[in-house]
């Protein structure tokens, strides 16, 4: 912006994804799409299970976990017990119904999310450890996967003056 | 709020400089605004604003998403229309508010 000058602004943030649930990922696709939108340069590194994001099987088939989560309400508001969320079916049920309400927010599915940060310049990083551990292969990530790289090179990537590192 | 001249208008201007008052805006003053991003409009500029003014109008919360799916440019495009900061950039020149959208 022109006019408000914000004396040391982030020029760059390199944002970790490193767990698979549809509110993990997404805190890091809004935190990266916002990034670009705002014209700040972006590396998204995605490690473990965060991978799922990337792995073009898995990446639009995301779930959120229904147990262990002391914050999940039920639709009217009151607590979600944790035995309910074991039930068969709950867990997509409580999917289907997070990504339903992101949609109305107007926002995408993972695939889609990850298109609009890579047209704004954005560039996304497979971690090579966890790579290799999951045992895939390059044909099992999505398209637009710059590289698979070490955490060395991450830091390379994440360096300058202005630079924040993101771990969601 | 500040009183800004383009192209010869007086407008007010919120502090970040967006038009408080959609209804002021015409093309020179989009060109004039565009110069200060250090964007020169062409006539594909024009129809991405055009369309952020109506969708504005008609009380759409605007995302870059939305715009890339208008049917004028896509997300790509419009990163390229404007660099660094599409939809504020765009939304700024359109003489509409600031974008309330974190998407």
């Amino acid at each position: 912006m022109t006019i408000n000058k914000i004396e040391h602004p982030v020029k760059k943030v390199a944002i970790i994804v490193a767990k698979g649930s549809i509110e993990d990922v997404y805190a890091g696709l809004v935190m990266a799409n916002g990034a670009v939108m705002e014209g700040i340069e972006c590396k998204l590194f995605f490690t473990f299970f965060g991978l799922d994001a990337i792995t073009k099987k898995r990446q639009d088939n995301l779930k959120t976990g229904t147990v262990g989560n002391p914050a999940m309400r039920m639709p009217g508001g009151l607590p979600f017990p944790t035995l309910l969320g074991i039930l068969p079916g709950v867990e997509a049920g409580v999917s289907y119904m997070m990504k339903s309400q992101m949609a109305a927010l107007d926002i995408p599915p993972v695939s889609e999310f990850l298109e609009m940060i890579v047209d704004g310049g954005g560039e996304v990083y497979a971690c090579k450890l966890a790579f290799d551990m999951f045992k895939l292969k390059r044909e099992d990530l999505w398209d637009q996967v710059k590289d698979v790289i070490t955490v060395g090179k991450f830091y390379e990537l994440a360096a300058g003056e202005g630079s924040q590192i993101i771990f969601t | 709020m500040a009183t800004k001249n383009y192209a010869g208008v007086n407008v007010t201007v919120t502090e970040e400089g967006y038009l408080t008052d959609a209804s002021q805006w015409n093309k020179d003053i989009a060109t004039e605004i565009a110069r200060e991003e250090g964007i020169e409009l062409t006539p594909k500029h024009f129809e991405v604003l055009e369309y952020l003014r109506a969708q504005h109008a008609k009380g759409v919360t605007l995302t870059i998403r939305s715009v890339g799916n208008s049917g004028i440019t896509d997300v790509k495009g419009l990163y390229i229309l404007f660099p660094a900061g599409p939809l504020k950039k765009s939304s700024r020149i359109a003489g509409i508010p600031k974008p309330t959208s974190c998407v």
